[in-house]
């Protein structure tokens, strides 16, 4: 492709800086499953050599969040998971990204009674929803580029200003 | 002799006016019992060398809403030996702090299914070892399978963690 062409001939290309960061970012985002209930299977099987997940840099499942830049809540959130949700995300350093895979995580789905939260957004700031129940593994890698369109967009003052690991425990 | 009537006769038996009710619906056997003698029951059924039943599966309650003795507790039993099920039953007069012997000293798999129905009914059980909720916070206040609590439950009343603006 493009590069390799200038790689043949002036070996140096001019861009920004941003957005060379921006392409980094957005192709090598490593998630952190937080695979609560069934939603987490299809989350499973977007990662095998069917669907291969890698095919986008994202296929570095990490199991702790200090490693992690985007945070897949796969399933049910109840009221008392909806604590470790977050102390799960305030781990992951920043600049850090969440999707909503699921009926259950973006709203609610099926349960709607007092044990379940009706949307994760309500203490997380959710980048992109995916809808079904389950979603498809196609879905979640929808959802995964949609989000890379968002990364793509990004330039390094939009994460100024920030504390760079916000380890508010106590807190939650 | 049967052991459904076996059943019976020995509970008419030993328990004689404590029975409060006999039904034997579409082949379930079930007992009500006075609360009272729900524990001196349990026993008894338990350890009867002929009853033996040795195993509580499941223990429940009902909320008759607008009953004046508003709780029942469900208890399933099962005799291996004899292949039987039997349900008892047991309802309380108490409507605003239920209370009913813990039957954990007769059966110890009861511990869990009477933490269950403290957690969702609000009865509480006499003598149980930890009777701590089941599902919801410790700090909740309500109990959410009773027939006043909304479905969608009370707002406010399950923190959930601060989300900070961004
Ligand atoms: S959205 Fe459906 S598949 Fe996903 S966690 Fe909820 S119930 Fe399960």
């Amino acid at each position: 492709m493009g590069l390799e062409a200038k790689l043949a001939s002036d070996g140096f290309l001019t861009t920004k800086l941003d957005a060379v960061i921006a392409w980094c970012r957005k192709n090598s985002l490593w998630p952190m499953p937080m695979g609560i209930s069934c939603c987490a299977i299809e989350m499973m099987s977007a990662v095998d050599p069917k669907y291969d997940m890698s095919r986008f840099g994202s296929e570095v499942m990490r199991f702790t969040p200090r490693q992690c830049d985007l945070i897949i809540v796969a399933g049910t959130v109840t009221y008392k998971m909806a604590h470790v949700v977050r102390r799960i995300y305030d781990q992951m350093p920043s600049p850090k990204w969440v999707i909503a895979m699921g009926a259950c995580t973006s709203s609610g789905g099926m349960y709607r009674s007092y044990p379940v939260v009706q949307g994760i957004d309500q203490f997380l700031p959710v980048d992109v929803y995916t809808a079904g129940c389950p979603p498809r593994p196609e879905n979640l890698l929808n959802a995964l580029l949609e989000l890379q369109k968002k990364i793509e967009g990004t330039r390094a003052r939009d994460f100024q200003n920030k504390p760079l690991l916000d380890l508010n425990l106590s807190k939650n | 002799m049967e052991f459904r009537e076996l059943v019976t006769t020995k509970t008419k038996e030993k328990f004689g006016s404590d029975v409060v009710d006999i039904t034997n619906f579409r082949d379930d056997l079930s007992i009500e019992i006075k609360p009272e003698r729900l524990l001196s029951f349990c026993k008894f059924l338990k350890e009867d060398s002929e009853l033996d039943f040795a195993m509580c599966v499941d223990v429940t309650a009902i909320d008759w809403a607008k009953r004046k003795n508003r709780f029942t507790t469900v208890y399933h039993i099962y005799s291996l030996t004899n292949n039987f099920n039997l349900r008892i039953k047991s309802t309380i007069e108490d409507a605003k702090n239920p209370e009913i012997d813990s039957v954990t000293s007769v059966w110890k798999s009861a511990d869990w299914y009477e933490r269950e129905t403290w957690d969702m009914y609000g009865i509480k059980f006499k003598n149980h070892p930890d009777l701590r909720r089941m599902y919801m916070p410790e700090t909740f206040e309500y109990y959410p399978l009773r027939k006043d609590f909304p479905v969608m439950g009370i707002p406010g009343s399950l923190p959930l963690p601060k989300k900070e603006e961004d």
